[in-house]
């Protein structure tokens, strides 16, 4: 059944869908409308989870943590300084293992206070060990939200989806609904060999000492490298039961490309429309969508763009002292391998409309620059 | 106060880190006695998250989940609903946390948890201090404490925070204190909140030698002796916070004899001691005021 339903909704549908046991959430724009949809389907038994209503984002978490830590499935919402206020929490349900499976709308971090989109509040969580996927249509994130369940729960690791905050939480799309009969064939309940269990007791996260802690920390990244083969089976487990998949990445018109812009979220919808004008004018140009940010995808990344004469990166986002927050990972995936050179754009911070005239301008001066010199460009400051 | 029969199975082993004579060990013995093996614990930052034991070691045998330091309500809460939700209504759940992770960083989480009434134990242990990190002052320290951060020449000025009565204001249907000096009172009220659905909260009052600096074989006398000298009273507060009990059943003693062994009263002059004397009578008359005045009111008969 296909229905016409708001991005923010699309998480709420994915959830009930995924047979979620346990929700915990805090209210904060724009993320809000997730959960409100989500306590309505609880209070109206048209799906069988707990709602803890929390008195903050760090309990959110923590209450997350617990009711996973126990063996249910738990899910959470939040944006922007919800999930800075997380921080700590994040740590806890990577260290411990556990699936949690959070949506996170992109928002601008504060001062000064902003509620539009932009990928600092969760690109700074880059380092904390969630798996992170950046979404680009309702429909991938209603579908992301089995995915990522199955993901979690396979590597006993937990999944960040993330979305654009307005351009996506409340922009209506069509959505091709998914059910949660048809899902559990795809995501069976959630049934962990370790948990809370008086009938098999132990201690989780005592005190480790320096003859055991690194080991654990190597498992961690190992269930990141297992990450990225795993994802990509789910992914297409997926498109087997329901006819669409997403991929690590998305290459757009890349093939003969010289020059291929990287984007995500949002932005790649908008950028393959100007992909499309570039090429009708005779521009060998493509366009590359990073889906999956954590674990980063570094070979898929290579074989596309290492075909390319140069590489142009547009974040929505800055590492304050440095560039680009995808424009570094991509260098890095790139370095010693290869000498393309790699510019770097600023655009879109706080909201600010990143519109196909601004992405032409991106291209055009990619493009038109045969030696770039600099790895950080702003685009359209006005000072 | 009524003696219950004390269980002889025992659900913490020996083995654990704890300094000697630690006042927070034995309130769990006692604890696990009354609660029995469908328990599960959560353990925020706190002397028991060392307590415990290293990797791979426990010397508890129940499920025990270590927690961030301001978390324990609220993963208390977490874990409680995630049994219900595959099925386990039995087990009962227990935040075990010390003052400083229930007066302080834990304060927000533990009042959210008591004002959705969610169904978990919450017991702060208290030592009056941050006796993990090594004796820091935390809003649980008595008013006059030595500790590293209220050092001798400039010691605790500010009263000890009223636990009691915040939670109180929460209505919650099951408050208690007690000490360590009374394990039959301490197990009959972890078996009474066993039995009641919500939040409930047990104050545990654990002498620290380590760090109130006294012989550890006095450790029992000073859990006593806070008692008798009004210091800190053993009460319940039933009723949603309506009706209050107060044990008075003792010979009182001096607040100047508690003091005495401790050396971080050590550096109070004659005078200061009388004038906390006087603090501790006047806070002990308002709590037998108050008991007296919930009890007259209508309906409360």
């Amino acid at each position: 059944m296909k229905k016409v339903i708001m991005g923010n909704h699309a998480v709420s549908y994915g959830v009930r869908a995924s047979e979620v046991k346990v929700i915990s959430a805090y209210p904060i724009t724009p993320q809000t409308h997730v959960v409100e949809l989500l306590s309505e389907m609880c209070a109206n038994g048209e799906i069988d989870a707990k709602f803890i209503k929390v008195e903050s984002e760090h309990s959110a978490m923590a209450a997350c943590v617990g009711a996973s830590a126990a063996g249910s499935r738990a899910f959470t919402a939040t944006s922007a300084q919800g999930l800075l206020l997380m921080h700590e929490m994040l740590h806890w349900a990577v260290g411990a293992r556990l699936p949690i499976v959070l949506a996170n709308i992109n928002r601008a971090v504060g001062p000064p206070w902003s509620i539009w989109t932009d990928q600092n509040d969760s690109l700074s969580q880059r380092d904390v060990g969630w798996l992170q996927i950046y979404c680009e249509s309702n429909q991938e994130t209603q579908d992301t939200v089995p995915q990522a369940f199955k993901i979690a729960e396979e590597l006993q690791m937990p999944v960040m989806l993330v979305m654009d905050a307005f351009f996506l939480s409340h922009t209506y799309e069509i959505v091709d609904m998914i059910e949660k009969e048809q899902v559990r064939e795809f995501l069976p309940p959630y049934k962990p060999d370790i948990k809370i269990d008086t009938a098999d007791q132990h201690s989780f996260g005592n005190l480790a000492g320096p003859d055991h802690y690194m080991e654990l920390r190597y498992m961690i990244q190992k269930a990141m490298d297992r990450g990225l083969d795993v994802i990509k089976r789910v992914d297409s487990e997926f498109e087997e039961m329901f006819g669409r998949g997403y991929g690590l990445i998305e290459p757009y018109r890349c093939d003969d490309a010289e020059t291929i812009l990287v984007t995500s979220g949002t932005v790649a919808s908008t950028t393959r429309v100007v992909i499309d004008e570039l090429r009708d004018e005779g521009v060998r140009v493509g366009s590359l969508k990073i889906r999956v940010f954590r674990p980063f995808p570094i070979e898929d990344v290579f074989e596309v763009l290492s075909k390319a004469k140069k590489v142009a990166v547009i974040d929505r986002n800055i590492s304050f002292g440095a560039h680009g927050i995808f424009y570094q990972e991509i260098k890095s995936a790139l370095y010693g391998r290869t000498d393309i050179p790699i510019i770097g754009y600023i655009a879109g911070l706080g909201g600010r409309d990143i519109t196909p005239k601004v992405i032409r301008e991106i291209a055009d001066k990619a493009i038109g620059d045969e030696q770039p010199e600099r790895y950080i460009n702003w685009i359209g400051v006005k000072i | 106060m009524k003696a219950p029969r004390i269980p002889m199975e025992e659900l913490m082993g020996s083995g654990h880190l704890a300094c000697q004579g630690c006042g927070a060990t034995q309130a769990m013995r006692f604890a696990l006695k009354a609660l029995g093996p469908k328990t599960a614990l959560t353990i925020p930052a706190c002397c028991w998250a060392v307590i415990d034991g290293s990797f791979p070691h426990s010397c508890i045998e129940l499920p025990i989940f270590h927690t961030a330091f301001e978390t324990a309500a609220v993963v208390a809460a977490g874990i409680k609903v995630g049994l219900e939700m595959r099925g386990d209504s039995e087990t009962t759940v227990m935040a075990w946390a010390g003052d400083g992770g229930t007066y302080d960083i834990g304060l927000q989480a533990l009042s959210g948890v008591a004002e959705r009434n969610d169904d978990i134990i919450y017991v702060c242990y208290d030592n009056e201090a941050y006796m993990n990190t090594g004796i820091q002052r935390s809003s649980s320290t008595p008013v006059g404490a030595w500790t590293t951060t209220t050092p001798v020449d400039n010691y605790k000025k500010e009263p000890k925070k009223n636990m009691i009565d915040i939670m109180a204001a929460h209505s919650i249907p099951y408050i208690a204190t007690c000490s360590v000096a009374w394990p039959e009172d301490v197990i009959a009220k972890f078996r009474k909140a066993k039995e009641i659905k919500g939040t409930r909260y047990i104050h545990i009052f654990t002498p620290c030698p380590t760090g109130w600096k006294f012989a550890p074989e006095l450790s029992i006398q000073m859990a006593r002796r806070a008692v008798t000298s009004h210091v800190f009273p053993v009460l319940e507060i039933t009723e949603h916070g309506q009706k209050i009990e107060v044990w008075k059943d003792f010979e009182p003693t001096s607040v100047r004899d508690y003091f005495k062994p401790q050396g971080r009263f050590k550096h109070l002059t004659d005078e200061e001691i009388e004038g906390l004397e006087r603090d501790v009578e006047q806070k002990w008359r308002r709590l037998l005021a108050k008991e007296k005045m919930m009890a007259s009111i209508p309906g409360m008969e």
